[in-house]
């Protein structure tokens, strides 16, 4: 057994640190993207478009029955050797794409379970008044669902802050990614993954702060 | 002018509603009563198609719909030329009293913010509740609730306002003041067809009484002929039980 060293540990802080803002980006233009396709995805289920709702339904089922490595690797490493344009496609696109369609599956399903937690007199005063379906969802029943959501998602996006780092498998150059260059170059394997495990648990943490707060806020929420 | 023929409406095997037929003139003010049970509901969310009658036609202004095959068109036509005030308010929960107001003319109507704004302020105003604008449904009584809820019937300028027991969730203290503000409704010449347990009131403001029972229109007239000289024997019977 050897001492921990305390000062490479504090000397790696700081250039882990320089790569919070790429996970933060790679996280939060997944969850964008991810809530665009989920909302889309639930309304769908909710409303059950003929034949599309089969495929939404397979979408859905395969997304969240199979890993989101497995799916990184499929798209990034996989799917360009079928349709040549995907070639392009650099880690960090790959990685978002991957993230949003992972994560969409599951955010889908709790929004759907949202939206039929809406009370009916909702729907019915909408339609009432003369609302399409389209205006209905966007104006009535999504607001409230969301609000019904919200916590649920956060914590789908504190999962997916998680998943960015599988990004490095792709060879994105993230947090993750930093931390394995610095530990082999070094190799002081349990110092850098140890940094790496606190970051992390740390901005979870202050997420899980904002995520308390946003409940109390919620719940009185429309009690004016 | 609307005219109802034939409207039928049956849940499974159960006929709720039997060939309704039934005209009510512009401006014409028309209390439905019966006995629980006996489709008065139907009746007025089947002319909105909140419930999709089988058969019957509709008509309203220069609308008129074939219920057996309605187009999603006419529906939301049906819908733009009716409002409802529901028995347990069913305001929007996501938004304030004023933009409940608002909410239609803006997103239905196409109406500038501003017009629509105005206008919902002026409504609150008529219905008392101007100190109200900004509160959520959840922070106001039922009264309150149920006064904004015709303040959002009224903001539609429908040809037809459709009332469902509008009083029967509330407190009775707050009774007198969603019926108030009805009265305040009729008197601007609002064509109303109300189904109501209220009997003191449809007497004061009913043209007239239409009483309903197992799906049909048993007997219709002034309130001074169905309350108060009855033909029919369920009538007389459902009269002597409500009192
Ligand atoms: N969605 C539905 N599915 C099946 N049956 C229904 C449905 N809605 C209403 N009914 C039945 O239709 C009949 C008429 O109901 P409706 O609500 O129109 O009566 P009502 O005259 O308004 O009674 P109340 O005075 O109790 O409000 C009842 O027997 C009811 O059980
Ligand atoms: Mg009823």
């Amino acid at each position: 057994m050897r001492a921990l060293d305390f000062s490479y540990m504090l000397g790696l802080v700081p250039v882990l640190v320089s790569y919070i803002p790429l996970t933060l980006f790679m996280a939060g233009a997944g969850m964008v993207f991810a809530l665009i396709l989920a909302s889309a995805l639930a309304v769908e289920r909710v409303v059950k478009v003929p034949v599309l709702d089969g495929l939404v339904v397979l979408f859905i089922s395969f997304f969240r029955g199979t890993p989101l490595l497995v799916q990184l690797f499929l798209f990034y490493y996989g799917l360009p050797q079928v349709l040549s344009f995907l070639t392009q496609i650099n880690g960090v696109t790959a990685a978002i794409m991957g993230l949003t369609l992972h994560f969409s599956a599951y955010m889908a399903e709790s929004i759907r379970a949202a939206i039929a937690g809406v009370d009916r007199s909702q729907w019915e005063a909408a339609q009432s008044i003369g609302m399409t379906q389209a205006q209905m969802m966007r104006r009535i029943i999504l607001p409230q669902a969301g609000r019904i959501a919200a916590p649920t998602l956060v914590n789908y996006f504190i999962d997916m802050i998680k998943g960015t780092s599988l990004a490095f498998t792709l060879g994105v150059t993230e947090m993750m990614g930093a931390a394995q260059k610095e530990a082999a170059g070094s190799f002081r394997y349990f110092e850098a993954f140890l940094v790496i495990a606190v970051l992390y648990w740390i901005i979870v943490e202050i997420l899980s702060q904002g995520q308390k707060r946003l409940e109390i806020h919620l719940n009185k929420a429309y009690a004016r | 002018m609307i005219g109802i023929q034939g409207l039928t409406k049956r849940f499974g095997d159960t006929v709720v509603l039997d060939a309704i037929d039934l005209d009510i003139a512009d401006g014409e003010r028309v209390v439905v009563i019966g006995p629980s049970g006996t489709g008065k509901s139907t009746l007025l969310r089947c002319l909105n198609f909140l419930d999709a009658p089988q058969a019957g036609t509709i008509r309203i202004g220069d609308l008129t719909v074939d219920a057996a095959q309605a187009t999603r068109q006419q529906i939301l036509g049906l819908r733009r030329r009716t409002a409802f005030v529901f028995q347990n308010y069913a305001l929007f929960a996501n938004k304030t009293a004023k933009q409940n107001i608002m909410e239609a003319l803006v997103t239905v109507q196409g109406r500038p913010v501003q017009e629509a704004e105005a206008r919902a302020t002026e409504i609150l105003a008529q219905t008392g509740l101007a100190d109200k604008a900004e509160s959520y449904p959840a922070a106001l009584s039922g009264g309150q609730q149920q006064r904004v809820g015709i303040g959002r019937a009224m903001a539609l300028g429908a040809d037809l306002m459709l009332f469902d027991e509008p009083t029967s969730a509330l407190d009775p203290e707050w009774v007198g003041e969603v019926l108030d503000l009805m009265r305040q409704v009729a008197e601007q010449r609002q064509t109303m067809l109300i189904v109501t347990h209220e009997m003191q009131f449809a007497r004061e403001i009913a043209d007239r009484v239409v009483f309903m029972d197992g799906g049909r229109i048993v007997e219709q007239g002034p309130p001074s002929q169905v309350l108060d000289a009855p033909q029919d024997e369920r009538l007389q019977r459902f009269l002597r039980r409500v009192g």
